[in-house]
């Protein structure tokens, strides 16, 4: 029965396998109590015929294996099965079909469900909406408790400050700051550039497109620069601390760290969010720069204000406390963004998904909490007189 | 098993003059391997010498620099796709770490393989293969709603192995199924390989750096050194041969330990043997080829 494959290594003709391309189907015929199957009765062949089988509801008294070509487990399986099922007697087996059939009716206890336990939909909807808010609840505690023992472990830092790691700051400094510019810089100049001109627009109907200068100036080194930055920072650093945090804690380099004596918060935590926090001003003040000259460059084409007038114009315009207004929200942003990153790569425990849902969520909490701060400072500022 | 035979012949794997290159750094250079049909292979190397990717290179996760890889009867470096399909049908793999699936459960893993290759299967059918696979691999019946990341390290190297015998393969390839696992569980997947090797025909392809699978289970043992397999055959063979490398693998102290538990082993089987042999003598009826579930007396 062995041939071939004595040849050398030249390649053999293909001949499509049995589950590959030409497959012979299993088939049986039921004959007065005598269930015969004919044809392979393997993995690929069952399929089809396993609803018919199932259906099968009269009394068979015999199991006939006597035309069956080949079997594997699955065969084994669905002999087995039904001879159960119908309290039947499995005849003339290939001595491979009995040890098969032995084998699998030592694995037989089917009562165990395939998937995890889920409940049933109506109970399921409701618990789901508890475990959600019960989670947001907690989430916020838990938030403000990660919050804590940052501000502890910075006192501690500063308690022994030999311990600070300059240079995990100064890397992610670069990865925070110097490597955004580029992003940043370019969509702040055509922020720059449609405020300019949308503005130009509404304000030529009333005579005071001069007015372009107010509105591009201190929009940008007010609001938008900063919001901007904290949305780009958020999207690009913020992921990225979730996201490596999180693989980190799944290789139990975070336990590692740990049992040496190494405080992930100290190591990890802590530079990630001084970085952010140093960074974000600048970011801010950068991309509030080069938003005004997208305006100037805009103004100087269409409004037929030239550029350097344009930016003379602004310092004249622009009261100081717009700036300091900027530079306040900056590290706050900065802190909001990072500590939602790194709270939610420390809470991943399960598996490579939970790095994607929470990475997503640390981005979301990110924004929706800096936007929210955003409002609450543009009442405050107001208030307290820097309109 | 005569059907098994069909178009892939007594060598289920031929390895020719492969060369694996990573950048500078050569793994392989004219390697040469044979795996004969129903033979549970063990190979071994020291680390770095290239074990895991021959493996890769066998099943296709690797193309060689040069040489030829022919797997059941086809040649996996310029395989066609339609042949490639039908050879991942065929094959079973089980990785270092398991490599299942972390967002499904175990027998959710186990369903992968069927729903990807027989989409015909009825539901019930392939939750009932799966449920018996995982049990087949030694799981507890509870495993099977269980994830990934709530088994042991031997649970997940069980869950794997039912994984990669979803589809009742021919070709069975096991990267250090023991590493990690204390002895007593080490021991009983040695056991349970060798069992399902007999049960259902397996060819195994087993990497390993465990001196007691070894001699436990391996028909024969390749040895990987000089960037070639250096020798093939059984320990005895080997260990007529006077590469230094071999005797010291074999002759070092964890190598005569592993040979010494193996022949109180043997001994201990013969034993056993033959009292097994008494009591089949005494009340073991003729095969039959009859598989009766009923209680007696009512047949």
């Amino acid at each position: 029965m062995r041939y071939a494959a004595r040849h050398a290594l030249v390649a053999p003709p293909f001949i499509p396998h049995e589950a590959g391309l030409m497959r012979a189907q299993a088939d049986f015929t039921l004959d007065g109590g005598t269930l015969a199957f004919s044809g392979p009765m393997t993995v690929a062949s069952l399929g089809p015929v396993d609803s018919r089988l199932r259906a099968i509801a009269e009394p068979v008294d015999r199991i006939d294996l006597g035309n069956v070509t080949r079997i594997d487990t699955v065969g084994a399986w669905t002999a087995w099965h039904l001879s159960q099922r119908l309290d039947a007697k499995v005849v003339s087996c290939s001595p491979e079909a009995e040890r098969l059939i032995a084998a699998i009716s030592k694995a037989d206890d089917n009562r165990v469900p395939v998937e995890a336990p889920r409940l049933p939909v109506l109970e399921r909807v409701p618990a789901q909406i508890g475990d959600t808010m019960i989670g947001l609840g907690h989430g916020a505690l838990q938030v403000l408790g990660f919050l804590g023992q940052t501000v502890q472990s910075l006192g501690q830092l500063i308690a022994h400050p030999g311990r600070f790691r300059a240079k995990a700051l100064v890397h992610q400094m670069e990865l925070v700051g110097v490597n955004a510019l580029g992003i940043i810089g370019l969509m702040s100049f055509l922020v720059g550039i449609v405020i300019a001109q949308q503005g130009a627009v509404q304000l030529r109907q009333f005579g005071a497109e001069i007015y372009t200068v107010n509105l591009v100036g201190r929009l940008t080194l007010r609001e938008l620069g900063i919001l901007m930055t904290a949305i780009m920072v958020a999207g690009r650093s913020g992921s990225a601390f979730s996201a490596q945090l999180g693989t980190m804690k799944l290789t139990e380099e975070v336990d590692a760290m740990r049992t040496i004596g190494v405080s992930p918060m100290e190591a990890l935590v802590l530079p990630r969010i001084l970085a952010t926090m140093l960074m974000m001003p600048l970011l801010g003040i950068y991309s509030a720069a080069l938003g005004i000259v997208g305006g100037a460059f805009l103004a100087s084409l269409t409004l037929g204000i030239p550029f350097l007038t344009f930016l003379s114009r602004i310092q004249e315009v622009v009261p100081l406390h717009d700036v300091w207004v900027g530079l306040l929200k900056g590290p706050v942003f900065g802190l909001i963004v990072s500590v939602a990153g790194c709270y939610q790569g420390m809470q991943v425990k399960a598996n490579a998904e939970e790095v994607g849902t929470r990475t997503t969520s640390a981005v979301v909490m990110a924004i929706f909490m800096v936007i929210v701060l955003d409002a609450f400072f543009a009442i405050f500022f107001t208030e307290i007189g820097w309109g | 098993m005569a059907e098994h035979l069909d178009s892939t012949g007594d060598f289920p794997i031929r390895v020719r003059g492969v060369k694996n290159v990573f950048g500078e750094h050569v793994v392989h250079d004219g390697l040469d391997l044979d795996v004969r049909r129903g033979e549970i292979i063990g190979v071994v190397g020291g680390s770095g010498t290239g074990k895991s990717v021959l493996m890769r290179s066998i099943i296709g996760l690797q193309i060689p620099a040069e040489g030829e890889i022919e797997v059941l009867g086809s040649t996996i470096t310029d395989a066609r796709d339609d042949e490639d399909i039908d050879i991942r049908s065929r094959w079973g793999v089980l990785f270092q770490g398991g490599a299942l699936f972390s967002t499904l459960t175990v027998a959710e893993n186990v369903e992968v393989p069927l729903r990807e290759f027989y989409p015909e299967i009825g539901d019930e059918l392939r939750h009932e293969i799966a449920r018996y696979k995982v049990l087949l691999s030694g799981l507890p019946a509870e495993a099977t709603s269980k994830f990934p990341s709530e088994l042991s390290g031997g649970m997940k190297k069980r869950a794997g192995l039912a994984r990669a015998l979803a589809l009742d393969p021919e070709l069975l390839f096991l990267d250090e199924p023991t590493a990690g696992l204390d002895p007593i569980g080490a021991a009983a997947f040695d056991s349970l390989i060798k069992g399902l090797q007999q049960t259902l025909g397996l060819t195994v392809f087993l990497i390993t750096h465990d001196l007691d699978t070894l001699y436990e289970i391996c028909d024969r043992v390749a040895v990987i050194a000089d960037k070639k397999v250096i020798a093939v055959g059984t320990i005895p063979e080997l260990l007529a041969t006077d590469h230094p490398w071999i005797q010291e693998y074999f002759n070092g102290p964890r190598g005569r330990a592993a040979k010494d538990a193996q022949n109180r082993n043997d001994a201990a089987k013969d034993a056993q043997n033959r009292n097994d042999a008494a009591r089949d003598a005494q009340d073991r009826n003729a095969p039959t080829g009859v598989v009766d579930n009923r209680p007696a007396g009512q047949a």
